[in-house]
């Protein structure tokens, strides 16, 4: 059933560690319905995974109480609705810890619904056992290969759900793995009824999400066109949809905040992390990106119209993270003269030191910032450079040969090279690689739970 | 025949696919999307990669966006997390295409 003819719904995170006041500026430069905010990216959920099992209170983005703090007290008031996937693997105790924060706010009659059942870490023998494999997308392996160096498992859910959860009345709505499309999605679903075959709609919906996700990428930030063009980036509105019945939407930004909203600046967000653009896969539709349609429409104001959409698969996407060993980065600054050749032979003399005493990796990596680590063999040779950074990576599953890495960096300091710089960083240490695993599992076999509670 | 840089033609975006990146490539005006098709062809961009890029090159259209996406496979040293490179997510992929060199006519003008 249709609620209304139009939402504003405003991004306020792109990713985790996004501008942490972004939030609170979209809900009080101007007139907004539902606030979104991604904190997910695809390994973040091992990371959440360790924080739960060392306590069972843990499990979620801590930063989205610092957001929540700030927002409460005016979202409560104007009745602005609040959507994010910043539950992670345990928001129960996200919304628990939210609670906490409104009864000392004052705030009253508050009512968060969570989206959960997305976390499959726990089944993962039982899907073995039943025959599901959760074969590797990109390498065709069987997930038994790396099982008991698992670290997470989950499967991404939609906005169909997150929708469920507003029409029971959460006014925020915290989820674990819900796609960032999804977040965006949902407000369209609940208020304007849309339903599940309405294909068109929903990958309008899609769209409209991609371009909010990675919040300020879409209204000036990281514009490659013509950047310094964009105005005031100190203050970037982060972008807003401002979403239609009938499937059009208009990306915008508040009055008198800076950054960019151009046809361009969409553009070039709707290109990022795409592969086949008629095959954008979701769980609710598979939108065609080659139908997309842009229009300015006014200052900082892009009608996207025309979005074409078909039936869903069959499978969810489910994304796994798994120990694969460790990995160290060190850095050492060489100064002119001839900064980039002392740099090279520290490379060397290095490389031979740790290959004298028999350690092995998989990988020795070496860049030198300044001259190569953004386009590697690509890069120019330069003319002398005044300085440059020699950074040496390694990675492996002998922890001991990282170890050693660690403590043959420094040394070169005074046994390599002159004119060196730049260790107070000390060891290098070793860090686990947590590595992905992207598989599919049929819909039929998970399904999302929705929990609404008031305060 | 003259040669310029993609730069002048084209502005791009580009993220990380696991171990693909994907690389947005744009018209800067609509008149230079035929050019972009008919010079940046897989294989030239396959040869302009490298040592980057170890697998296949992909390309789709988008002639409504007068855009062209790439997706290099196993050009980001493992992906995004495994990755040892300091641009682990090829974020500057974008830029590595636009050194690309097109040959033009000598009357072509960019401006």
């Amino acid at each position: 059933m249709k609620k209304r003819d139009s939402i504003r719904i405003a991004s306020g995170q792109g990713y985790w560690g996004d501008l942490p006041q972004a939030p609170y500026w979209q809900v009080s430069k101007g007139p907004t319905d539902y606030l979104v905010m991604d904190y997910l990216a695809e390994v973040t959920m091992s990371i959440l995974q360790k924080q739960k099992s060392r306590d069972p209170r843990l499990g979620y983005a801590k930063d989205l109480l610092q957001v929540m703090e700030q927002i409460l007290p005016i979202v409560s008031a104007n009745g602005i609705k609040v959507i994010t996937n910043g539950g992670g693997v345990n928001p129960q105790a996200c919304r628990d810890a939210i609670f906490d924060i409104a009864k000392r706010l004052g705030v009253k009659g508050l009512k968060i619904g969570v989206v959960y059942g997305d976390d499959i870490y726990g089944r993962i023998d039982q899907l073995l056992g039943s025959g599901n494999d959760l074969i590797n997308m990109d390498t065709g392996e069987s997930v038994r290969k790396v099982r008991d160096r698992l670290l997470s498992a989950n499967v991404y859910f939609g906005a169909f759900p997150i929708a469920k959860a507003l029409e029971q009345g959460a006014q925020i709505v915290l989820t674990g793995r819900a796609t960032d499309t999804g977040l965006t999605l949902a407000p369209m679903i609940h208020e304007f009824g849309w339903g599940k075959d309405e294909f068109d709609n929903l990958a309008a919906g899609i769209v409209a999400g991609h371009i909010l996700e990675c919040g300020g990428q879409s209204s000036g930030g990281n514009y490659l066109k013509d950047w310094r063009s964009v105005p005031d980036l100190a203050n970037i509105g982060f972008p807003i949809a401002e979403a239609h019945a009938d499937g059009t939407v208009y990306i915008t930004k508040h009055d008198g905040t800076g950054g960019l909203v151009s046809v361009d600046t969409i553009k070039e967000q709707l290109l990022y992390e795409i592969g086949n653009p008629r095959e954008y896969i979701t769980p609710e539709v598979v939108a065609d990106f080659t139908s997309i349609q842009l229009e300015q429409a006014g200052e900082n104001r892009v009608k996207v119209f025309g979005v074409k959409g078909r039936a869903p698969t069959d499978f969810f996407k489910v994304s796994m993270a798994y120990s694969d060993g460790y990995y160290a980065i060190g850095t050492l600054t060489y100064g002119w003269p001839d900064a980039l050749e002392k740099a090279q032979a520290a490379d060397r003399i290095m490389r031979q030191r740790l290959q004298d005493l028999g350690h092995k990796f998989d990988e020795f990596h070496t860049e030198f910032l300044g001259y190569n680590s953004c386009h590697g063999p690509l890069s120019p040779q330069p003319a002398e450079i005044n300085e440059v950074v020699l950074r040496v990576a390694v990675r492996g599953h002998d922890k001991e040969s990282i170890e050693a890495f660690g403590r043959q960096l420094v040394p070169l300091v005074l046994t390599g090279p002159p004119t060196v710089t730049g260790f107070g960083g000390g060891r290098p240490k070793p860090q686990e690689v947590v590595a992905y695993w992207p598989a599919l599992l049929p819909k039929s076999l998970v399904k999302p739970e929705i929990e609404v509670a008031e305060l | 025949m003259k040669k310029i840089l993609l730069l002048k033609l084209a502005h791009a975006r580009s993220g990380d696919k696991g171990d693909a990146s994907n690389i947005g490539v744009i018209a800067r005006k609509p008149e230079y999307f035929s050019l972009l098709r008919e010079k940046l062809t897989p294989e030239a961009v396959r040869k302009h990669f490298e040592g980057i890029c170890r697998g296949k090159v992909e390309r789709f259209e988008l002639p409504n966006l007068g855009a062209l996406n790439f997706l290099l496979h196993e050009a980001l040293g493992g992906g995004g997390t495994v990755s040892l490179r300091n641009d682990a997510q090829g974020k500057t992929m974008s830029t590595a295409i636009l050194r690309m060199e097109i040959e033009v006519p000598d009357d072509f003008e960019t401006r």
